[in-house]
């Protein structure tokens, strides 16, 4: 699995998202408040907009979510389902924390979460 | 049958051609009308005189109807079959109905052709022009409609007198105690009351002008306007001239399917005589209008008479009488230093309601109106002193809304069958409380009863509903939402909650929108301080208040625009929105607007919008006040102000309200003596004229009254609703909001100024704090790894010389 270095950890705000760029991929990464990151594609199916990294974080029976900022579908920030519509998902990508403390994303397919 | 022919154009002809093409009628529908408008309402004429327009009076024609104003009906001939009309044409019927209404009576007196009467909109124009050189008026009648019209020339800045036969006020709705009652509240504000009068003639001196009214005694009443208001008279001239029944006393006879001798013609309305009766109320108007429409169409109902019950809110007091006035057996309340009296009538064996008389307090009508005829419910002195009557549980065939004839029956088969779940929706389904309203608070009550769980939870964090969070922040002092939903929530919020916590913190205590953990709270509008586009670019718009910007401003407006390649379009606010902006070109867009001079306009933000004007006094020949100064003071003073939804704002500088100020939130349109002050008005989705909530407000009355507006809705609106909507949510309605705002009924309006002032003193432009702030900044980047590369996603095309977004696919 190859890892790119992002940013530090400090640059993620707890329940914000960024966007970061991956070999000419868009890729969304959030904080939860408990401190967990979670990756998914920035690309929002609904609208084709690049925008999910800049929904509101939160969560629906204990899942960590995002919403999309442009019509508000939720998807879940483990699975990359849409919880408002379960024929639509986006692509989950593996992030973690490296050992010199930057966060790292590969975009090979999330196996579990880091 | 395919004709059908209405004389008359009133709300009851209204009530019965709309309800034909309600039920489908397929042929054709002709009314006609001697005034020159469709029917109008007139429970509501008296709002004519405080800005209420003829227009937003005037019902809808519904579709299909054909109409013909202005035109007198001169005949009937019932051989042929038509009707003949003042400029010699025929309109031929199957079906004719009479709907042709009542004259006031204006009893023969020396003088008498000198008075006014109150019927129509041209009666109050006519007594407005006479009220303006005048300075006491007279009306000659204390019922309903006198107190009424006596109400409206106080309110032309007269004197008023009023002058009544009995020996007491509203004699039809009122006994003696009720009345004493009614006299000591109403000469409390000033107006006299001359009961146990007549009139003997209406003085004028050499010149014609009216000098005052004389009564029997000889003594003189001063006034230089008189108004009749002493009862009615059917108009039954054209049925007695074509040989149809008329009763003794006026009125065409009807059976109870409200047809009249000729069994193809109807009479319904004042005009009817129906069971020895002529009714001059609006509930038991529409019901005939529903029997005969229902017949028309081969049904079988029948009028059986009608509640006469009454409610109302004259010159500040309630009066309200249902069922009898006299029973063998009664229980009075009386409290002449609270100006209340309160009389219920019971059976001989002390069981059943009778009826009941209230003036001061109108509570019991609500409750207890249903129960007349049936068991009493409880104590008659529970019912009176206790309030008991609120609980108690109302009986299927209770009539809930007189005006329509709706039971408690049929509002719980909708709430069972067809699912409503809020009184609008009651509203929409069974007309219940859609003409004067009384009846709201029941129908509030019915659907608590009816067991819908109406949840009022924001989102499945939080059990509350906005009003009862914005509470909780406010009475414990709550800073942010961590400490919030740990405490009153579960889980860590969502798209739904956040914001809607986020627009309460910015609302209680203000502060930058984008401090701390507050930042993850907004929506992303709110988050980068502009709106977001359908591409994932953000618009633009620096405030211009009150639409008013020098050239200057003009060209950097121009300037930022085609350096940034921006589209640009006008909005309907009187501002300029800017499109296409990526997020890292925000911070140089407004380092730019800044330093000329602009700040946000917050049309991001559930928050005020803008204050629209038109261009007043100062150019146009028309203005009457300083629409844009006004404008202007109003747009800076409410600035910034988080709201549960956006608002709007408009100023108009005269009648003409070329700013649509009844289209906004708060609109304000200018008269001679200062401004009226409209709210609850709503363009969008679902239209709403703003209510006229007071007029001829001075300056400083106005911003007192808009400042407290604001707070009290915000302090108790839904997320996401609209003044429009809080306002017809909101129990009490109108008079309720007046009571709160004005008359600090609930000893709230020092905290409402309070906190209005803590917002004002504590206003800040959030773009110039944000390109002040690097922290804040550092979140204006494409991509975090990338910052200064553009995001490649975003691509435009071109469309009438600007550039336009396109999408992937």
């Amino acid at each position: 699995m190859s890892w790119t270095r992002i940013c530090g950890f400090d640059a993620l705000l707890p329940e914000r998202g960024v966007c970061a760029l991956v070999d000419g991929t868009q890729v969304a990464l959030f904080r939860t408040y408990e401190g967990e990151l979670h990756a998914l594609a920035n690309l929002d199916p609904f609208s084709g907009a690049y925008v999910l990294s800049r929904g509101i974080v939160g969560t629906r029976k204990g899942e960590p979510t995002v919403a999309s900022p442009l019509h508000k579908q939720v998807f879940s920030l483990v699975s990359g389902r849409c919880l408002d519509d379960v024929t639509v998902s986006v692509p989950v990508y593996a992030v973690r924390v490296g050992d010199d403390g930057h966060v790292e994303v590969s975009l090979q397919p999330a196996m579990a979460t880091v | 049958m395919n004709r059908i022919v209405v004389v008359g154009y009133g709300p009851t002809a209204h009530r019965l051609v709309e309800s034909l093409t309600g039920k489908g009628f397929g042929g054709r529908v002709t009314v006609i009308g001697e005034e020159p408008r469709p029917a109008y309402d007139r429970v509501a004429l008296t709002s004519y005189l405080s800005g209420t327009t003829a227009e937003d009076l005037t019902y809808e024609v519904p579709a299909g109807v054909v109409t013909r104003l202005n035109t007198r009906v001169t005949g009937i001939d019932r051989q042929a079959r038509h009707v003949t009309l003042a400029d010699g044409g025929v309109e031929p019927y199957d079906v004719l109905v009479l709907a042709t209404g009542s004259a006031p009576f204006v009893p023969p007196v020396p003088g008498a052709e000198h008075a006014f009467v109150y019927r129509t909109l041209e009666d109050l124009d006519a007594i407005r022009v006479a009220a303006k050189d005048a300075a006491e008026g007279v009306v000659v009648g204390g019922g309903l409609l006198g107190l009424e019209a006596a109400d409206a020339l106080r309110a032309l800045g007269l004197k008023a007198h009023i002058v009544e036969m009995s020996p007491w006020l509203m004699p039809r709705q009122v006994d003696e105690g009720g009345g004493s009652v009614l006299k000591a509240h109403i000469e409390g504000l000033g107006l006299s009351v001359h009961a146990g009068a007549g009139v003997q003639e209406i003085v004028t001196d050499d010149e014609g002008q009216v000098r005052g009214l004389r009564k029997p005694d000889g003594t003189l009443v001063e006034a230089q306007v008189v108004v009749f208001s002493a009862g009615i008279r059917p108009r039954d001239e054209l049925a007695r001239s074509s040989g149809l029944e008329v009763g003794p006393r006026g009125g065409i006879v009807v059976d109870p399917a409200m047809r009249t001798s000729d069994p193809s013609i109807y009479a319904v309305g004042e005009c009817a005589l129906a069971g020895g009766m002529v009714y001059g109320l609006v509930g038991p108007c529409n019901t005939m209008a529903e029997v005969a429409a229902d017949r028309i169409t081969g049904g079988s109902s029948t009028f059986e008479g009608a509640d006469m019950s009454t409610k109302l809110k004259l010159l500040g007091v309630e009066v309200a009488q249902f069922g009898a006035m006299e029973g063998a057996l009664d229980v009075t309340y009386m409290d002449p230093v609270g100006g209340v009296y309160k009389r219920l009538f019971i059976s001989d064996d002390a069981r059943t309601l009778l009826g009941g008389i209230c003036v001061g307090d109108a509570s019991p009508y609500t409750s207890l109106r249903p129960f007349v005829g049936k068991e009493l419910p409880a104590s008659p002195s529970d019912l009176l002193f206790s309030g008991a009557g609120a609980s108690l549980d109302l009986p299927d065939e209770a009539q809930v809304c007189s005006c329509n004839n709706v039971c408690a029956g049929d509002i719980r088969t909708a709430i069972a069958d067809k699912g409503v779940t809020d009184v609008p929706a009651i509203k929409a389904c069974t007309r219940a409380g859609t003409t004067c309203g009384s009846c709201v608070p029941m129908l509030k009550q019915l659907l608590e009863k009816s067991g819908v769980e109406v949840s009022k939870a924001l989102c499945e964090h939080f059990t509350y509903s906005r009003a009862e969070l914005y509470d909780i922040v406010r009475v414990r002092r709550i800073t942010t939402f961590s400490e919030l939903i740990s405490q009153h929530g579960h889980g860590r919020g969502c798209d739904i909650c956040k914001p809607a916590v986020a627009s309460i913190l910015a609302s209680l205590h203000n502060g930058h929108v984008l401090e701390g953990e507050r930042a993850a709270l907004q929506d992303t509008n709110d988050a980068f301080l502009a709106n977001i586009q359908k591409n994932g670019t953000y618009s633009v718009v620096p405030r211009i208040p009150g639409g008013e910007i020098t050239p200057d401003k003009l060209i950097v407006i121009g300037e930022v625009a085609r350096d940034f390649g921006l589209y640009t379009k006008i909005t309907g606010g009187q501002r300029i929105d800017l499109f296409g902006a990526r997020v890292e070109q925000l911070p140089e867009i407004w380092r730019r607007l800044v330093e000329a001079g602009f700040e946000s306009g917050h049309a991001y933000g559930k928050a005020l919008r803008t204050v629209k004007s038109c261009v007043g006094s100062t150019w146009c020949r028309y203005g009457v006040q300083d629409s844009v100064g006004m404008a202007i003071a109003l747009e800076l003073r409410y600035r910034g102000l988080r709201s549960p939804h956006k608002l709007k704002s408009a100023v108009s500088g005269c009648a003409r309200e070329c700013a649509e100020a009844r289209s906004k939130d708060f609109g304000i349109i200018a008269t001679e003596q200062g401004w009226n002050l409209y709210v609850g008005g709503n363009g969008g989705f679902k239209p709403r004229h703003a209510d006229l909530l007071a007029n001829d407000l001075t300056t400083d009355e106005l911003i007192r009254t808009i400042d407290r507006f604001l707070m009290f809705y915000i302090r108790t609106a839904d997320r996401l609703q609209r003044t429009a909507a809080w306002l017809e949510s909101l129990d009490g309605g109108l008079d309720y909001l007046r009571e709160v705002i004005m008359e600090d009924s609930l000893g709230i309006c020092a905290d409402l100024d309070t906190q209005m002032e803590h917002h004002i003193a504590t206003y800040a432009d959030e773009w110039q704090a944000t390109l002040d702030d690097p922290e804040k900044l550092s979140r204006f980047v494409s991509f975090v790894n990338a910052p200064g590369v553009p995001d490649p996603s975003i691509v435009f095309g071109s469309e009438r010389g600007q550039i336009k977004p396109v999408m992937a696919r």
